[in-house]
C-alpha cells in the first residue's frame, strides 16, 4: 500500500534512494541539494539501506568515485547542484562515455558569479551535450517518480547511460508538499536487482574501462553513444508505461495541458509549469484558447514528437530559466532547440522566448499571463514583435 | 474551507516559525487537505526577522510562486510590529493574528490595517507560563485554528504528539498542547 507523506522535494528524493537501496552513493554537500544526502546519510547510519556511502572532498571526486563504483558493477547514485555539477563536468563526460548507468538528483541552482544559491537552469544546461539523459520534475512527487524510473532507464542494456533528474532548487526541493510514497517492496520490485553486464570485478572475464582510444576506435565509441541515445527514448516510454501501470501515474516525453484545442501555448519546465497551469485555467475561464506543454525528457530531445504536439498552434512562447550567452539572439537553450525542431519538421509557427527567474527571481502568475497575452497578440497578427524578452528584469 | 488560502508567517530565527508552517501543513494532510509549506530561504540567523509561507486548499496546489497577497498573516514576535511591514500585501478582507499583549485596536493603530479582521493573543506570556520558554509557535497555531476554524484543536493536539514524538519529553509535549489550548481560549478579536 502506498501512503501520503508531507515531504520536501529533497526528502522525497532521499526516500526514493532509500527504497532503491543503491550499492554505492558518493556525494558532496551543496545547497540546495544538501538535505538529500544528509537525510540519506541518516538512512545509512540507521541501517535502513546496505549502501556504501562514500564521503568525498569535492564533487569532482564524488563523480569519480561514482564512475569507479559503477564500472566495478555497483548500482550508483549521487546528488548535486550548480557549481557542484560544474566541478563534476570533466567526469560527467567520462561517466557517459564509459556507459556508467549512474543516477543523479540534480537540484537546479544558478551558477556563480555573483554567488547565488537560488533556482535557475543554467547548471543543467551546461551538461546538455555531455551524454547524460536529462529529465525535469515539476514537484517532489515527480522528482521521486522520475528517480525510480531513472534506475531502470539508465541500466537498460540498450541504453547504459547516466541519468540526471532535475527539480527546482528551494522552490520544490525545500517546499513541504503531499507526496505519495509507494510501498518499499513495490519500488524494490520495480527497480529489480542490478545485473551489470561488464563489471570490472568479474575477474573471470577481465575488461578495461577508459583506456587510450585514438583515431582507431574513439570515433566508433562516440557513434555507439549516439545509438544508446537513440534507444533511450523508446526505453523511457517503456519504463513509463510499466510505471504508470504499477503506480497509476501518467508519464510521457512531455505533458500537454489543455493543449488539444489551444491556439497558443507556453512551453516551460519544472515548477513554473505548475504556476502556468493556474494561469491557463484563469484565461480559459475568459474563453481564451490557451494551453501548456511541460517538457519532461530534455535529453534525448523529442524533436519530432514536440513538433507534432505543437503543429496546430498559431503562436508558441517558450520560457527559459537560463541564457545561452552569445547564441542566436542570446536566447535560452530550450527556445533554440525547440525552434530548430519545429523548423526542421516543417512546423511554421511564430515563436518568442521569455527568459525568466534567473538566480531565483520569483515568477508570478500575472507575469506568465503577460506571456500568454503577448502570444495571443502574435497569434492574431502573425508577427513576433520581440524575439527574446527578459521578464521582470531592471533594464 | 473555500478554495486556496495563503498564509504568511513573521517571526525571528529560532522561534520555530518554519516548524509552525510545517506543523500546519502536516495537520492539513491529516485532514485530507492539500498544502505547501516553504520558508523564505534567506540566511537564517538567530533573532533576525524571518518569514515562512503556507498554502492550504481542498484541491491539489500547482502554483509555485511566492505568496505576495496573503489571506492570513501571523506574527509570532511582538517586537516585529512597527519594525517589519507585516501587513504588506495582506488582502483588504484578510486576517491579521498577532502575538502581543496589546489589544486588536492598538494593533490596527500601529499597523494601519483598518479593514479585515485583527486578532491578538499574548502567546509569549502563555508560553512562558506553560512551557517556561518563549516558544510561541504552538500557542499561535492554537489561536489560528480557533479564529479560522480550519482545524479542530484536538486534531492539532494529535499532530503535535505525532510531530514531536520522541524528540522532546512527554511533559514538554503536554505543555505545548496546554499552551495551544489556552491561546485558542484567550485570543481576542477587535
Amino acid at each position: 500500500m502506498s501512503k501520503f507523506e508531507a515531504l520536501t522535494g529533497n526528502a522525497a528524493v532521499a526516500t526514493a534512494m532509500r527504497q532503491i537501496n543503491p550499492d554505492v552513493v558518493a556525494a558532496y554537500p551543496i545547497t540546495p541539494q544538501t538535505s538529500t544526502v544528509q537525510t540519506f546519510a541518516d538512512f545509512v547510519a540507521d541501517g535502513l539501506v546496505d549502501t556504501e556511502f562514500v564521503c568525498v572532498e569535492s564533487e569532482h571526486s564524488a563523480m569519480s568515485a561514482c564512475v569507479g563504483a559503477s564500472a566495478a558493477g555497483a548500482r550508483v547514485m549521487t546528488a548535486t547542484a550548480a557549481n557542484g555539477l560544474a566541478l563534476m563536468w570533466e567526469i560527467l563526460y567520462i561517466a557517459a562515455s564509459n556507459r556508467c548507468p549512474i543516477v543523479m538528483s540534480l537540484v537546479n541552482r544558478a551558477l556563480s558569479a555573483p554567488i547565488n544559491i537560488h533556482c535557475d537552469h543554467s547548471d543543467v544546461m551546461g551538461i546538455r551535450d555531455s551524454g547524460w539523459l536529462i529529465l525535469f520534475s515539476e514537484n517532489g512527487q515527480e522528482a521521486y517518480d522520475n528517480l525510480i524510473q531513472a534506475v531502470r532507464i539508465a541500466e537498460h542494456p540498450d541504453v547504459l547511460l547516466p541519468v540526471a533528474i532535475c527539480q527546482d532548487g528551494f522552490i520544490t526541493s525545500h517546499a513541504l508538499e503531499r507526496v505519495e510514497i509507494y510501498d518499499d517492496a513495490d519500488v524494490r520490485a520495480f527497480v529489480g536487482e542490478y545485473k551489470p553486464q561488464w563489471p570490472l570485478l568479474d575477474l573471470e572475464h577481465p575488461k578495461t574501462y577508459g583506456p587510450l582510444d585514438f583515431y582507431d576506435y574513439y570515433y566508433e565509441h562516440k557513434r555507439q553513444q549516439v545509438e544508446a541515445m537513440e534507444h533511450a527514448q523508446r526505453v523511457i516510454l517503456e519504463v513509463a508505461e510499466e510505471f504508470n501501470r504499477k503506480f497509476n501515474r501518467n508519464y510521457g516525453l512531455f505533458e500537454p495541458y489543455r493543449l488539444e484545442d489551444a491556439e497558443v501555448a507556453v512551453i516551460v519546465a519544472n515548477s513554473t509549469a505548475g504556476t502556468a497551469r493556474v494561469v491557463v485555467d484563469r484565461l480559459r475561464d475568459e474563453g481564451l484558447k490557451v494551453g501548456l506543454l511541460k517538457p519532461r525528457v530534455f535529453r534525448p530531445f523529442p524533436a519530432e514528437e514536440l513538433a507534432d504536439a505543437l503543429s496546430h498552434l498559431k503562436a508558441v512562447a517558450v520560457m527559459d530559466r537560463s541564457i545561452s550567452f552569445g547564441a542566436m539572439d542570446n536566447a535560452g537553450p530550450l527556445f533554440l532547440e525547440l525552434a530548430a525542431a519545429l523548423a526542421l519538421h516543417g512546423v511554421q509557427v511564430p515563436m518568442a522566448d521569455y527568459v525568466y527567474g534567473l538566480g531565483g527571481r520569483d515568477i508570478l502568475p500575472h507575469e506568465i499571463e503577460r506571456v500568454y497575452r503577448d502570444a495571443l497578440k502574435v497569434a492574431e497578427t502573425g508577427r513576433v514583435e520581440r524575439r527574446v524578452t527578459y521578464l521582470s528584469v531592471r533594464e | 474551507m473555500a478554495e486556496l488560502t495563503e498564509i504568511r508567517w513573521h517571526g525571528r530565527g529560532g522561534q520555530g516559525v518554519v516548524t509552525a508552517g510545517k506543523l500546519l501543513a502536516e495537520t492539513a494532510m491529516g485532514t485530507g487537505q492539500y498544502f505547501q509549506a516553504f520558508p523564505d530561504y534567506g540566511p537564517e540567523r538567530m533573532g533576525a526577522p524571518i518569514r515562512a509561507y503556507t498554502r492550504l486548499s481542498p484541491e491539489p496546489i500547482t502554483i509555485h510562486s511566492q505568496i505576495e497577497e496573503p489571506d492570513v498573516v501571523l506574527v509570532l514576535d511582538p517586537t516585529l510590529l512597527g519594525t517589519v511591514p507585516v501587513t504588506e500585501g495582506l488582502k483588504e478582507d484578510g486576517m491579521l493574528l498577532v502575538n502581543t499583549s496589546m489589544s486588536p485596536a492598538e494593533v490596527r493603530q500601529i499597523t494601519g490595517f483598518r479593514t479585515g479582521k485583527v486578532f491578538t493573543v499574548d502567546a509569549s506570556h502563555i508560553a512562558i507560563e506553560e512551557m517556561g520558554r518563549e516558544i510561541t509557535n504552538t500557542p499561535m497555531l492554537g489561536a489560528f485554528a480557533r479564529v479560522t476554524g480550519f482545524f479542530d484543536i484536538d486534531d492539532l493536539a494529535e499532530q503535535l504528539h505525532a510531530w514531536f514524538g520522541k524528540k522532546i519529553t512527554a511533559e514538554a509535549i503536554e505543555a505545548n498542547v496546554r499552551a495551544m489550548r489556552r491561546a485558542a481560549e484567550e485570543v481576542m478579536e477587535g
